[in-house]
Protein backbone atom coordinates (compact mmCIF):
# COMPACT_ATOMS: atom_id res chain seq x y z
CA UNK A 1 0.00 0.00 0.00
CA UNK A 2 1.58 3.29 -1.10
CA UNK A 3 -0.65 5.81 0.51
CA UNK A 4 -2.91 5.55 3.49
CA UNK A 5 -5.07 8.48 4.53
CA UNK A 6 -7.42 8.56 7.49
CA UNK A 7 -8.03 12.10 8.63
CA UNK A 8 -10.61 14.34 10.22
CA UNK A 9 -10.75 18.10 10.11
CA UNK A 10 -13.38 20.55 11.22
CA UNK A 11 -13.63 23.90 9.50
CA UNK A 12 -16.52 25.94 10.81
CA UNK A 13 -19.70 24.03 9.98
CA UNK A 14 -17.83 21.82 7.49
CA UNK A 15 -16.47 18.49 8.64
CA UNK A 16 -13.97 16.50 6.60
CA UNK A 17 -13.72 12.83 7.45
CA UNK A 18 -12.03 10.71 4.82
CA UNK A 19 -10.31 7.38 4.72
CA UNK A 20 -8.82 5.67 1.69
CA UNK A 21 -5.70 3.95 0.46
CA UNK A 22 -4.04 3.39 -2.89
CA UNK A 23 -1.11 1.53 -4.38
CA UNK A 24 1.06 2.59 -7.30
CA UNK A 25 -1.90 3.72 -9.33
CA UNK A 26 -3.94 6.79 -10.16
CA UNK A 27 -6.60 7.46 -7.56
CA UNK A 28 -9.23 10.06 -8.35
CA UNK A 29 -11.05 12.14 -5.80
CA UNK A 30 -14.34 12.97 -7.46
CA UNK A 31 -16.99 15.21 -6.02
CA UNK A 32 -18.99 18.39 -6.38
CA UNK A 33 -17.29 21.65 -5.49
CA UNK A 34 -16.98 22.19 -1.76
CA UNK A 35 -17.03 18.46 -0.95
CA UNK A 36 -13.52 18.52 0.54
CA UNK A 37 -11.46 17.23 -2.40
CA UNK A 38 -8.91 20.02 -2.40
CA UNK A 39 -8.83 20.13 1.39
CA UNK A 40 -7.88 16.44 1.43
CA UNK A 41 -5.06 17.13 -1.00
CA UNK A 42 -3.83 20.03 1.12
CA UNK A 43 -3.83 17.83 4.22
CA UNK A 44 -1.64 15.28 2.42
CA UNK A 45 0.74 17.99 1.18
CA UNK A 46 1.00 19.47 4.68
CA UNK A 47 -0.52 22.84 3.85
CA UNK A 48 -3.52 22.17 6.08
CA UNK A 49 -3.24 20.34 9.38
CA UNK A 50 -5.90 17.73 10.12
CA UNK A 51 -7.42 17.70 13.61
CA UNK A 52 -6.68 14.02 13.92
CA UNK A 53 -5.70 10.98 11.94
CA UNK A 54 -2.84 9.38 10.05
CA UNK A 55 -1.25 9.99 6.66
CA UNK A 56 1.51 7.73 5.41
CA UNK A 57 3.25 7.31 2.06
CA UNK A 58 5.25 4.14 1.29
CA UNK A 59 5.23 3.32 4.99
CA UNK A 60 6.71 6.71 5.91
CA UNK A 61 4.45 8.56 8.35
CA UNK A 62 3.79 12.15 7.26
CA UNK A 63 1.20 12.91 9.88
CA UNK A 64 0.03 11.12 12.99
CA UNK A 65 -2.00 13.02 15.56
CA UNK A 66 -1.49 10.39 18.25
CA UNK A 67 2.28 10.18 17.89
CA UNK A 68 2.45 13.95 17.32
CA UNK A 69 4.12 13.63 13.94
CA UNK A 70 3.55 16.45 11.49
CA UNK A 71 6.22 16.73 8.81
CA UNK A 72 6.70 20.09 7.11
CA UNK A 73 5.54 20.33 3.47
CA UNK A 74 9.20 20.34 2.45
CA UNK A 75 9.89 17.04 4.25
CA UNK A 76 6.86 15.28 2.78
CA UNK A 77 8.07 14.91 -0.81
CA UNK A 78 4.57 15.28 -2.19
CA UNK A 79 4.57 16.95 -5.59
CA UNK A 80 1.57 19.24 -5.66
CA UNK A 81 0.25 20.53 -8.98
CA UNK A 82 -2.23 23.39 -8.67
CA UNK A 83 -4.87 24.19 -11.21
CA UNK A 84 -3.14 27.50 -12.00
CA UNK A 85 0.22 25.63 -12.14
CA UNK A 86 1.79 28.17 -9.73
CA UNK A 87 4.92 28.85 -11.77
CA UNK A 88 7.12 31.51 -10.14
CA UNK A 89 6.42 34.58 -12.29
CA UNK A 90 9.76 36.21 -11.50
CA UNK A 91 11.75 33.27 -12.84
CA UNK A 92 12.29 31.94 -16.34
CA UNK A 93 11.31 28.41 -17.30
CA UNK A 94 14.88 27.27 -16.67
CA UNK A 95 15.02 28.94 -13.25
CA UNK A 96 11.66 27.45 -12.32
CA UNK A 97 12.88 23.95 -13.12
CA UNK A 98 16.22 24.54 -11.38
CA UNK A 99 14.33 25.61 -8.26
CA UNK A 100 12.64 22.21 -8.31
CA UNK A 101 16.02 20.47 -8.28
CA UNK A 102 17.32 22.29 -5.18
CA UNK A 103 16.74 19.28 -2.92
CA UNK A 104 19.70 17.71 -4.65
CA UNK A 105 22.82 18.90 -2.78
CA UNK A 106 25.46 18.23 -5.42
CA UNK A 107 25.45 21.07 -8.00
CA UNK A 108 26.70 18.87 -10.84
CA UNK A 109 24.01 16.28 -10.16
CA UNK A 110 21.44 19.08 -9.91
CA UNK A 111 22.34 20.36 -13.37
CA UNK A 112 22.20 16.84 -14.74
CA UNK A 113 18.68 16.26 -13.35
CA UNK A 114 17.56 19.62 -14.71
CA UNK A 115 18.81 18.99 -18.22
CA UNK A 116 17.39 15.45 -18.24
CA UNK A 117 13.91 16.66 -17.35
CA UNK A 118 14.12 19.52 -19.88
CA UNK A 119 15.01 16.95 -22.51
CA UNK A 120 12.23 14.53 -21.64
CA UNK A 121 9.57 17.25 -21.51
CA UNK A 122 10.81 18.89 -24.70
CA UNK A 123 11.23 22.28 -23.06
CA UNK A 124 14.57 23.33 -24.51
CA UNK A 125 12.95 25.95 -26.74
CA UNK A 126 11.22 27.70 -23.84
CA UNK A 127 14.01 27.99 -21.28
CA UNK A 128 14.46 31.78 -21.45
CA UNK A 129 10.76 32.62 -21.36
CA UNK A 130 8.80 33.83 -18.35
CA UNK A 131 5.58 32.05 -17.29
CA UNK A 132 3.35 34.87 -18.59
CA UNK A 133 4.80 34.30 -22.05
CA UNK A 134 3.73 30.64 -22.07
CA UNK A 135 0.45 29.11 -23.21
CA UNK A 136 -1.66 27.16 -20.73
CA UNK A 137 -0.41 23.85 -22.07
CA UNK A 138 3.22 24.91 -21.89
CA UNK A 139 2.72 26.15 -18.33
CA UNK A 140 1.32 22.78 -17.34
CA UNK A 141 4.27 20.98 -18.88
CA UNK A 142 6.78 23.23 -17.09
CA UNK A 143 4.94 22.81 -13.80
CA UNK A 144 4.98 19.02 -14.13
CA UNK A 145 8.67 19.08 -15.02
CA UNK A 146 9.42 21.26 -12.00
CA UNK A 147 7.58 18.83 -9.73
CA UNK A 148 9.11 15.67 -11.16
CA UNK A 149 12.66 17.03 -10.99
CA UNK A 150 12.14 17.34 -7.23
CA UNK A 151 11.66 13.51 -7.17
CA UNK A 152 8.40 13.32 -5.21
CA UNK A 153 7.18 10.05 -3.66
CA UNK A 154 3.63 10.85 -4.67
CA UNK A 155 1.99 13.22 -7.13
CA UNK A 156 -1.02 15.32 -6.15
CA UNK A 157 -2.95 17.04 -8.93
CA UNK A 158 -5.68 19.56 -8.18
CA UNK A 159 -7.99 19.98 -11.19
CA UNK A 160 -5.03 19.91 -13.61
CA UNK A 161 -7.05 20.69 -16.74
CA UNK A 162 -9.64 23.16 -15.51
CA UNK A 163 -7.58 26.20 -16.52
CA UNK A 164 -7.34 25.03 -20.13
CA UNK A 165 -9.61 25.53 -23.13
CA UNK A 166 -11.68 22.46 -23.86
CA UNK A 167 -10.04 21.73 -27.23
CA UNK A 168 -6.65 21.57 -25.51
CA UNK A 169 -7.73 19.44 -22.63
CA UNK A 170 -8.06 16.27 -24.58
CA UNK A 171 -4.64 16.52 -26.16
CA UNK A 172 -2.89 17.45 -22.91
CA UNK A 173 -4.71 14.72 -21.10
CA UNK A 174 -2.92 12.27 -23.39
CA UNK A 175 0.44 13.81 -22.54
CA UNK A 176 -0.33 13.71 -18.84
CA UNK A 177 -1.45 10.09 -19.05
CA UNK A 178 1.96 9.24 -20.48
CA UNK A 179 3.74 11.22 -17.73
CA UNK A 180 1.74 9.43 -15.04
CA UNK A 181 2.55 6.06 -16.56
CA UNK A 182 6.28 6.88 -16.53
CA UNK A 183 6.04 8.19 -12.96
CA UNK A 184 4.86 4.78 -11.82
CA UNK A 185 4.08 5.77 -8.23
CA UNK A 186 0.87 6.85 -6.51
CA UNK A 187 -0.99 9.73 -8.10
CA UNK A 188 -3.99 11.45 -6.56
CA UNK A 189 -6.10 13.36 -9.03
CA UNK A 190 -8.75 15.77 -7.84
CA UNK A 191 -11.43 16.48 -10.37
CA UNK A 192 -15.11 17.06 -10.88
CA UNK A 193 -15.05 15.88 -14.48
CA UNK A 194 -16.18 12.26 -14.69
CA UNK A 195 -14.84 11.71 -18.23
CA UNK A 196 -11.39 12.92 -17.25
CA UNK A 197 -11.48 10.74 -14.14
CA UNK A 198 -12.57 7.69 -16.12
CA UNK A 199 -9.81 8.11 -18.68
CA UNK A 200 -6.97 8.84 -16.24
CA UNK A 201 -7.60 6.90 -13.06
CA UNK A 202 -7.85 3.33 -11.87
CA UNK A 203 -9.44 3.84 -8.49
CA UNK A 204 -12.08 6.32 -7.44
CA UNK A 205 -13.05 7.91 -4.15
CA UNK A 206 -16.33 9.79 -4.38
CA UNK A 207 -16.81 12.45 -1.77
CA UNK A 208 -19.96 14.07 -0.52
CA UNK A 209 -20.06 16.80 2.13
CA UNK A 210 -16.62 15.87 3.41
CA UNK A 211 -17.12 12.12 3.73
CA UNK A 212 -16.33 9.17 1.49
CA UNK A 213 -19.50 8.21 -0.33
CA UNK A 214 -18.14 5.47 -2.60
CA UNK A 215 -14.70 3.92 -2.88
CA UNK A 216 -13.75 1.33 -5.46
CA UNK A 217 -12.16 0.52 -8.78
CA UNK A 218 -13.14 2.73 -11.67
CA UNK A 219 -15.06 -0.03 -13.46
CA UNK A 220 -17.02 -1.03 -10.38
CA UNK A 221 -17.96 2.50 -9.52
CA UNK A 222 -19.05 3.45 -13.02
CA UNK A 223 -20.90 0.20 -13.76
CA UNK A 224 -22.62 0.06 -10.45
CA UNK A 225 -22.68 3.30 -8.50
CA UNK A 226 -24.19 2.40 -5.17
CA UNK A 227 -25.43 5.75 -3.99
CA UNK A 228 -27.46 8.57 -5.46
CA UNK A 229 -24.43 10.87 -5.17
CA UNK A 230 -22.17 8.39 -6.97
CA UNK A 231 -24.75 7.95 -9.73
CA UNK A 232 -24.96 11.72 -10.17
CA UNK A 233 -21.17 11.99 -10.32
CA UNK A 234 -20.94 9.27 -12.97
CA UNK A 235 -23.29 11.39 -15.02
CA UNK A 236 -26.58 9.58 -14.45
CA UNK A 237 -29.25 12.18 -15.13
CA UNK A 238 -32.40 10.11 -14.57
CA UNK A 239 -32.91 9.49 -10.88
CA UNK A 240 -36.21 8.91 -9.11
CA UNK A 241 -37.12 8.26 -5.51
CA UNK A 242 -38.03 4.61 -5.08
CA UNK A 243 -40.32 2.61 -2.82
CA UNK A 244 -39.47 -1.13 -2.84
CA UNK A 245 -42.31 -3.52 -3.67
CA UNK A 246 -40.37 -6.77 -3.41
CA UNK A 247 -36.79 -7.86 -4.10
CA UNK A 248 -37.09 -7.34 -7.85
CA UNK A 249 -39.69 -4.60 -8.13
CA UNK A 250 -39.82 -0.96 -7.05
CA UNK A 251 -42.19 1.92 -7.50
CA UNK A 252 -40.34 4.87 -9.06
CA UNK A 253 -42.22 7.62 -7.27
CA UNK A 254 -41.03 10.58 -9.32
CA UNK A 255 -41.86 8.88 -12.61
CA UNK A 256 -45.12 7.39 -11.38
CA UNK A 257 -44.35 3.88 -12.67
CA UNK A 258 -43.58 0.42 -11.28
CA UNK A 259 -40.34 -1.10 -12.51
CA UNK A 260 -38.89 -4.59 -12.70
CA UNK A 261 -35.25 -4.52 -11.56
CA UNK A 262 -32.36 -6.85 -10.80
CA UNK A 263 -32.38 -8.43 -7.34
CA UNK A 264 -31.68 -6.32 -4.27
CA UNK A 265 -34.49 -3.85 -4.86
CA UNK A 266 -35.73 -4.16 -1.28
CA UNK A 267 -32.97 -1.86 -0.03
CA UNK A 268 -33.19 0.72 -2.82
CA UNK A 269 -34.10 4.28 -1.89
CA UNK A 270 -33.58 5.63 -5.40
CA UNK A 271 -33.49 4.17 -8.89
CA UNK A 272 -31.58 5.56 -11.82
CA UNK A 273 -30.92 4.88 -15.46
CA UNK A 274 -28.31 6.35 -17.78
CA UNK A 275 -29.76 8.29 -20.71
CA UNK A 276 -27.98 6.00 -23.18
CA UNK A 277 -29.31 2.77 -21.60
CA UNK A 278 -32.90 3.57 -22.47
CA UNK A 279 -34.44 1.63 -25.40
CA UNK A 280 -37.53 2.09 -27.46
CA UNK A 281 -40.26 -0.53 -27.83
CA UNK A 282 -41.73 -3.39 -25.80
CA UNK A 283 -39.97 -5.00 -22.87
CA UNK A 284 -40.12 -5.73 -19.13
CA UNK A 285 -40.51 -2.07 -18.23
CA UNK A 286 -42.33 -0.60 -21.10
CA UNK A 287 -43.67 2.87 -20.46
CA UNK A 288 -45.83 4.92 -22.77
CA UNK A 289 -44.53 8.50 -22.71
CA UNK A 290 -45.38 11.86 -24.16
CA UNK A 291 -42.55 14.03 -25.52
CA UNK A 292 -42.38 17.25 -23.50
CA UNK A 293 -39.19 18.75 -24.83
CA UNK A 294 -36.45 18.02 -27.35
CA UNK A 295 -33.04 19.45 -26.51
CA UNK A 296 -30.52 19.61 -29.31
CA UNK A 297 -26.90 18.77 -28.46
CA UNK A 298 -24.06 19.10 -30.98
CA UNK A 299 -24.29 15.46 -32.08
CA UNK A 300 -27.39 14.10 -30.41
CA UNK A 301 -30.80 14.94 -29.09
CA UNK A 302 -31.93 14.65 -25.49
CA UNK A 303 -35.61 13.87 -25.62
CA UNK A 304 -37.51 14.64 -22.42
CA UNK A 305 -40.38 12.20 -21.88
CA UNK A 306 -43.16 12.14 -19.32
CA UNK A 307 -44.96 8.86 -18.59
CA UNK A 308 -48.58 9.12 -19.70
CA UNK A 309 -51.11 8.80 -16.90
CA UNK A 310 -48.66 9.58 -14.09
CA UNK A 311 -49.47 12.70 -12.12
CA UNK A 312 -46.69 15.21 -11.25
CA UNK A 313 -44.01 13.03 -12.71
CA UNK A 314 -40.57 14.44 -13.59
CA UNK A 315 -39.47 13.79 -17.17
CA UNK A 316 -37.04 11.06 -18.19
CA UNK A 317 -34.15 12.12 -20.44
CA UNK A 318 -33.33 9.92 -23.41
CA UNK A 319 -30.20 10.49 -25.46
CA UNK A 320 -30.54 9.67 -29.16
CA UNK A 321 -28.58 9.90 -32.36
CA UNK A 322 -29.66 12.79 -34.51
CA UNK A 323 -30.48 10.42 -37.37
CA UNK A 324 -32.43 8.01 -35.17
CA UNK A 325 -34.61 10.76 -33.77
CA UNK A 326 -35.13 12.26 -37.22
CA UNK A 327 -36.57 8.92 -38.30
CA UNK A 328 -38.71 8.43 -35.20
CA UNK A 329 -39.86 11.99 -34.46
CA UNK A 330 -43.27 11.62 -32.84
CA UNK A 331 -45.28 13.05 -29.99
CA UNK A 332 -45.53 9.83 -28.05
CA UNK A 333 -42.92 7.11 -27.58
CA UNK A 334 -43.01 3.70 -25.95
CA UNK A 335 -39.88 3.41 -23.83
CA UNK A 336 -38.26 0.31 -22.45
CA UNK A 337 -36.06 0.53 -19.37
CA UNK A 338 -34.14 -2.80 -19.35
CA UNK A 339 -34.17 -4.23 -15.78
CA UNK A 340 -30.43 -4.99 -15.91
CA UNK A 341 -29.70 -1.30 -16.67
CA UNK A 342 -31.64 0.03 -13.74
CA UNK A 343 -29.38 1.27 -10.96
CA UNK A 344 -30.53 0.51 -7.42
CA UNK A 345 -29.23 3.28 -5.21
CA UNK A 346 -28.87 4.05 -1.55
CA UNK A 347 -29.40 7.60 -0.43
CA UNK B 1 23.52 79.15 1.55
CA UNK B 2 24.57 76.65 4.20
CA UNK B 3 23.59 73.23 2.94
CA UNK B 4 23.64 71.52 6.34
CA UNK B 5 19.79 71.24 6.56
CA UNK B 6 19.71 69.38 3.23
CA UNK B 7 22.39 66.93 4.33
CA UNK B 8 20.75 66.50 7.73
CA UNK B 9 17.28 65.93 6.23
CA UNK B 10 18.64 63.39 3.76
CA UNK B 11 20.53 61.38 6.39
CA UNK B 12 17.60 61.37 8.80
CA UNK B 13 15.20 60.32 6.05
CA UNK B 14 17.69 57.77 4.67
CA UNK B 15 18.40 56.06 7.98
CA UNK B 16 14.73 56.09 9.00
CA UNK B 17 13.69 54.58 5.67
CA UNK B 18 16.35 51.90 5.98
CA UNK B 19 15.07 50.94 9.45
CA UNK B 20 11.45 51.10 8.44
CA UNK B 21 12.04 49.04 5.31
CA UNK B 22 12.78 45.98 7.44
CA UNK B 23 10.45 46.78 10.33
CA UNK B 24 7.53 47.49 8.03
CA UNK B 25 8.04 44.41 5.87
CA UNK B 26 8.41 42.01 8.77
CA UNK B 27 5.45 43.51 10.62
CA UNK B 28 3.39 43.24 7.43
CA UNK B 29 4.48 39.65 6.79
CA UNK B 30 3.78 38.35 10.27
CA UNK B 31 0.60 40.33 10.81
CA UNK B 32 -0.88 39.20 7.49
CA UNK B 33 -0.50 35.65 8.80
CA UNK B 34 -1.89 36.39 12.27
CA UNK B 35 -5.30 35.54 13.62
CA UNK B 36 -8.16 37.80 12.54
CA UNK B 37 -8.64 39.44 15.96
CA UNK B 38 -4.93 40.03 16.58
CA UNK B 39 -4.66 41.42 13.06
CA UNK B 40 -7.54 43.84 13.61
CA UNK B 41 -6.09 45.23 16.83
CA UNK B 42 -2.48 45.49 15.64
CA UNK B 43 -3.64 47.09 12.43
CA UNK B 44 -5.32 49.93 14.29
CA UNK B 45 -2.46 50.43 16.74
CA UNK B 46 0.22 50.41 14.04
CA UNK B 47 -1.69 52.75 11.73
CA UNK B 48 -2.43 55.26 14.46
CA UNK B 49 0.68 57.45 13.84
CA UNK B 50 -0.63 58.04 10.31
CA UNK B 51 -3.69 59.90 11.55
CA UNK B 52 -2.43 61.38 14.83
CA UNK B 53 -1.17 64.98 14.63
CA UNK B 54 2.65 64.91 14.56
CA UNK B 55 2.67 67.06 17.69
CA UNK B 56 0.84 64.30 19.55
CA UNK B 57 3.43 61.78 18.34
CA UNK B 58 6.16 64.20 19.46
CA UNK B 59 4.54 64.63 22.84
CA UNK B 60 4.24 60.87 23.36
CA UNK B 61 7.86 60.34 22.32
CA UNK B 62 9.05 62.99 24.76
CA UNK B 63 6.99 61.28 27.47
CA UNK B 64 9.14 58.14 27.12
CA UNK B 65 12.46 59.40 25.71
CA UNK B 66 12.82 62.68 27.64
CA UNK B 67 15.77 62.92 30.06
CA UNK B 68 13.48 62.57 33.09
CA UNK B 69 11.30 59.83 31.61
CA UNK B 70 11.47 56.05 31.76
CA UNK B 71 13.66 55.14 28.78
CA UNK B 72 15.39 58.51 28.48
CA UNK B 73 16.63 58.53 32.08
CA UNK B 74 17.78 54.94 31.86
CA UNK B 75 19.91 55.71 28.81
CA UNK B 76 21.29 58.80 30.54
CA UNK B 77 22.25 56.79 33.60
CA UNK B 78 23.69 53.74 31.89
CA UNK B 79 25.30 55.22 28.78
CA UNK B 80 25.37 58.91 29.65
CA UNK B 81 23.43 59.46 26.45
CA UNK B 82 20.72 62.05 25.96
CA UNK B 83 18.11 60.82 23.54
CA UNK B 84 16.59 64.19 22.71
CA UNK B 85 17.86 67.36 21.04
CA UNK B 86 20.52 65.64 18.88
CA UNK B 87 20.34 65.27 15.11
CA UNK B 88 19.56 61.56 15.39
CA UNK B 89 16.71 62.18 17.83
CA UNK B 90 14.72 63.10 14.73
CA UNK B 91 15.07 59.49 13.60
CA UNK B 92 12.79 58.39 16.45
CA UNK B 93 10.17 60.82 15.27
CA UNK B 94 10.36 59.97 11.57
CA UNK B 95 10.47 56.23 12.18
CA UNK B 96 7.21 56.36 14.13
CA UNK B 97 5.53 58.66 11.63
CA UNK B 98 6.51 56.77 8.46
CA UNK B 99 6.09 53.26 9.84
CA UNK B 100 2.38 53.03 8.93
CA UNK B 101 3.09 54.00 5.32
CA UNK B 102 5.60 51.20 4.87
CA UNK B 103 3.56 48.73 6.85
CA UNK B 104 0.31 49.32 4.99
CA UNK B 105 1.74 49.31 1.47
CA UNK B 106 3.77 46.15 2.09
CA UNK B 107 0.80 44.45 3.69
CA UNK B 108 -1.29 45.30 0.64
CA UNK B 109 1.41 43.82 -1.55
CA UNK B 110 1.67 40.64 0.55
CA UNK B 111 -2.08 40.15 0.61
CA UNK B 112 -2.27 40.19 -3.17
CA UNK B 113 0.45 37.53 -3.34
CA UNK B 114 -0.80 34.20 -4.66
CA UNK B 115 -0.22 31.76 -1.78
CA UNK B 116 -0.31 28.76 -4.11
CA UNK B 117 3.15 29.89 -5.25
CA UNK B 118 4.43 29.46 -1.70
CA UNK B 119 2.64 26.13 -1.27
CA UNK B 120 4.00 24.61 -4.44
CA UNK B 121 7.46 25.95 -3.59
CA UNK B 122 7.26 24.20 -0.21
CA UNK B 123 6.12 20.98 -1.81
CA UNK B 124 9.16 20.88 -4.13
CA UNK B 125 11.37 21.32 -1.07
CA UNK B 126 12.30 25.02 -1.13
CA UNK B 127 13.00 26.48 2.32
CA UNK B 128 10.76 29.17 3.79
CA UNK B 129 13.69 31.61 3.75
CA UNK B 130 14.27 30.94 0.06
CA UNK B 131 10.56 31.38 -0.63
CA UNK B 132 10.48 34.70 1.23
CA UNK B 133 13.51 36.30 -0.43
CA UNK B 134 13.44 34.70 -3.86
CA UNK B 135 9.72 34.39 -4.57
CA UNK B 136 7.53 36.42 -2.25
CA UNK B 137 9.66 39.56 -2.19
CA UNK B 138 10.32 39.70 -5.95
CA UNK B 139 6.61 39.17 -6.64
CA UNK B 140 5.69 41.99 -4.25
CA UNK B 141 8.59 44.18 -5.40
CA UNK B 142 6.55 46.98 -6.94
CA UNK B 143 4.33 47.52 -3.91
CA UNK B 144 7.22 47.36 -1.49
CA UNK B 145 9.35 49.78 -3.51
CA UNK B 146 6.47 52.21 -3.84
CA UNK B 147 5.97 52.03 -0.06
CA UNK B 148 9.66 52.65 0.56
CA UNK B 149 9.81 55.68 -1.69
CA UNK B 150 6.63 57.08 -0.19
CA UNK B 151 8.01 56.56 3.32
CA UNK B 152 11.21 58.33 2.31
CA UNK B 153 9.27 61.28 0.92
CA UNK B 154 7.21 61.55 4.08
CA UNK B 155 10.34 61.28 6.25
CA UNK B 156 11.88 64.18 4.34
CA UNK B 157 8.86 66.34 5.06
CA UNK B 158 8.46 65.42 8.73
CA UNK B 159 8.21 68.57 10.85
CA UNK B 160 5.99 68.42 13.92
CA UNK B 161 7.37 65.52 15.93
CA UNK B 162 10.91 66.29 14.75
CA UNK B 163 10.84 69.87 15.96
CA UNK B 164 9.62 68.72 19.36
CA UNK B 165 12.16 65.96 19.93
CA UNK B 166 15.18 67.34 18.06
CA UNK B 167 14.44 71.04 18.22
CA UNK B 168 16.06 73.58 15.90
CA UNK B 169 19.78 74.20 16.36
CA UNK B 170 21.41 75.65 13.23
CA UNK B 171 24.23 73.41 12.07
CA UNK B 172 23.25 70.63 14.49
CA UNK B 173 19.63 69.57 14.31
CA UNK B 174 18.19 71.81 11.60
CA UNK B 175 16.33 70.05 8.81
CA UNK B 176 14.84 71.56 5.68
CA UNK B 177 11.38 71.80 7.17
CA UNK B 178 12.47 73.31 10.49
CA UNK B 179 14.78 75.69 8.61
CA UNK B 180 11.96 76.95 6.41
CA UNK B 181 9.91 77.69 9.51
CA UNK B 182 12.78 79.49 11.22
CA UNK B 183 13.64 81.56 8.15
CA UNK B 184 10.04 82.60 7.69
CA UNK B 185 9.78 83.49 11.37
CA UNK B 186 12.88 85.68 11.12
CA UNK B 187 11.63 87.35 7.92
CA UNK B 188 14.35 85.88 5.69
CA UNK B 189 11.88 85.37 2.90
CA UNK B 190 14.39 84.94 0.11
CA UNK B 191 16.32 82.11 1.73
CA UNK B 192 13.12 80.45 2.93
CA UNK B 193 11.91 80.41 -0.66
CA UNK B 194 15.14 78.75 -1.83
CA UNK B 195 14.67 75.96 0.69
CA UNK B 196 11.04 75.60 -0.35
CA UNK B 197 12.21 75.10 -3.94
CA UNK B 198 14.77 72.50 -2.83
CA UNK B 199 12.12 70.61 -0.90
CA UNK B 200 9.64 70.72 -3.78
CA UNK B 201 12.25 69.48 -6.24
CA UNK B 202 13.08 66.47 -4.10
CA UNK B 203 9.43 65.62 -3.48
CA UNK B 204 8.67 65.95 -7.20
CA UNK B 205 11.39 63.48 -8.14
CA UNK B 206 10.29 61.05 -5.44
CA UNK B 207 6.63 61.10 -6.45
CA UNK B 208 7.60 60.70 -10.08
CA UNK B 209 9.48 57.57 -9.05
CA UNK B 210 6.41 56.23 -7.22
CA UNK B 211 4.26 56.80 -10.29
CA UNK B 212 6.70 55.03 -12.57
CA UNK B 213 6.87 52.07 -10.20
CA UNK B 214 3.09 51.80 -10.12
CA UNK B 215 2.80 51.98 -13.91
CA UNK B 216 5.31 49.19 -14.34
CA UNK B 217 3.28 46.87 -12.15
CA UNK B 218 0.31 47.19 -14.54
CA UNK B 219 2.27 45.93 -17.51
CA UNK B 220 0.10 43.35 -19.22
CA UNK B 221 1.62 39.95 -19.87
CA UNK B 222 1.91 38.61 -23.40
CA UNK B 223 -0.10 35.44 -23.88
CA UNK B 224 1.11 32.92 -26.39
CA UNK B 225 -1.32 30.75 -28.33
CA UNK B 226 -1.06 26.98 -28.20
CA UNK B 227 -0.02 25.60 -31.54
Amino acid sequence: MSIYVDVEKRLGPFRLKVRFSAGNEVLALLGASGCGKSMTLKCIAGIEKPDKGIISVDGRVLFDSVRKINLSPQERHTGLLFQNYALFPNMTVLQNIRAGARREQDPAQREKLTSEIIESFGLSGLLGLYPTQLSGGQQQRVALARILVSSPDILLMDEPFSALDSHLRFRLEGEVRQVLRDFGKTVILVSHDRDEVFRLSEKIVMLKDGTVDTFGSKDEVFANPETRNAALLTGCKNISRAVPIDDTHVRAVDWGVDLKTGSGAAKARYVGIQTHDIRAGEGDNSIFCRVTEVIENPFSYTVMLTPVGAANSIPIGWKMDKAAWAKMRSECVRLNLPPESILLLKS
Amino acid sequence: MNLFPLWNSLRIAGISTFIIFFLGIFAAYYISKAHRVVKGILDVVLTLPLVLPPTVVGYLLLRVLGPNRLIGSWFLQVFGLKLTMTWWSAIFATVVVIFPLMYRTSRGAFESFDETLAYSAQSIGLSDTYIFWRIRMPCCKQGILAGTVLAFARALGEYGATSMIAGYTPGRTATISTTVYQLWRTNDDELAFKWVLVNMAISFVVLLAVNMLEKRSYKTPVQKEDS
